[in-house]
């Protein structure tokens, strides 16, 4: 009687994996589609034309900005961030960056280049084509964010206490979709990111196009999204919590080459 | 001013594989908006045409083509021009790689 229970509870488990295995190859098979008519290219080809650009008060290009890997160097800077900025004293993700070098290098307030960070399918913002641009530059790089310096390590810590940290209406944090192995919305994985294996190719594929609203999406927007997700007070753009974030789940992806721009459902 | 387009072409044993993206808002008339649209696309291999296509508001915004032509080789030039509903073009020209 025993051993008969005993082959029960055997096919019982074998055939569930291979349903949930199905399924996840049909997944894939619809993510390899959209990602061969991806328009991410179009979005690179803009932030270029952006980057070159002379814009602000000091009419002048984003062609000099410091990305971490000295003046106006592209390859490679973004797989490198967020990092540690000596001249602006603090840890900056590509946006704050790209911030930090308009109002310096273009002269423009904060204001007015934060005025827009996220656009519309009518209408992407600057952030997104810049991020398209400079993220595409550094394909086939493996991530590397700073996590050396004392106000990077502080970085990584506190993205990490925020991410198992449960707040807001509905007492969500991160880790409450993000924590627990083979779950998912619809058609979406969630990947358990506090762990490298799962976080890496998420990281490596960031920012990306998102095929079911035509537009393209930064990592300042994607934490953003998560917080109104979380019924959360919306976070501020370029903040230290966003950024340390961002900082949390690249340093625990790093390694992973990164291959975006991507594409999403 | 019509947004940027991009293509890749290459030769591959006897057949051209092309790829073309074009920025265009492909606006529909579910949206409310007033219909805008790409409604044809030729392709033109050596200057000659080879392909005319008629297309509709089903295609999505930003689209891309992918398609073969026959024969082709290093070198030849292919070139790509879409013409909208509003009378508004784009071409893009790349040589076979």
């Amino acid at each position: 009687m025993t051993r008969f229970f005993g082959t029960i509870v055997i096919l019982g488990l074998t055939a569930i994996p291979a349903a949930a295995q199905d399924t996840k190859k049909e997944i894939q098979k619809y993510q390899q589609m959209i990602a061969e008519g991806s328009p991410v290219e179009l979005f690179e080809l803009e932030g270029e034309t952006l980057w070159k650009k002379p814009q602000g008060p000091h009419n002048v290009s984003l062609e000099k900005c410091d990305l971490g890997q000295g003046a106006g160097v592209l390859k490679g800077a973004y797989a490198r961030l967020p990092r540690y900025f000596k001249d602006a004293d603090r840890v900056m993700d590509l946006e704050t960056r790209l911030l930090h070098c308009m109002t310096t290098l273009q002269g423009r307030s904060r204001d007015e280049a934060t005025k827009r960070v996220f656009g519309n399918e009518n209408q992407p913002s600057e952030m997104e084509y810049l991020s398209a641009y400079i993220a595409g530059q550094s394909r086939g790089v493996k991530l590397a964010a700073g996590h050396t310096h004392p106000k990077e390590k502080a970085a990584y810590e506190l993205g990490k206490a925020l991410f198992f940290h449960r707040a807001g209406g509905w007492d969500m944090s991160c880790a409450s979709c993000h924590g627990e192995d083979n779950k998912r919305i619809r058609m979406q994985e969630l990947p358990v990111l506090h762990k490298p294996q799962a976080a890496r190719p998420i990281m490596a594929t960031w920012p990306a196009y998102r095929v079911s609203n035509s537009q393209f999406k930064t990592m300042q927007w994607r934490i953003n999204d998560c917080y109104r997700q979380m019924r959360y007070p919306e976070p501020k753009f370029a903040s230290e919590a966003t950024i340390a974030l961002i900082t949390y789940l690249t340093v625990t992806a790093a390694g992973e080459p990164y291959r975006g721009p991507g594409t999403k459902r | 001013m019509a947004g940027p387009m991009k293509m890749r072409a290459t030769a591959q044993g006897g057949t051209t594989e092309v790829r073309v993206l074009m920025t265009h808002p492909m606006t529909t008339a579910q949206s409310g908006q007033p219909l805008h649209f790409i409604q044809n696309v030729t392709v033109k291999q050596n200057g000659k045409t080879v392909i005319e296509a008629e297309i509709s508001q089903a295609v999505s915004r930003n689209p891309v083509f992918s398609f073969r032509l026959k024969g082709g080789a290093k070198g030849d030039k292919i070139e790509v021009s879409w013409l909208d509903n509003k009378g508004e073009s784009n071409t893009i020209e790349t040589a076979v790689a």
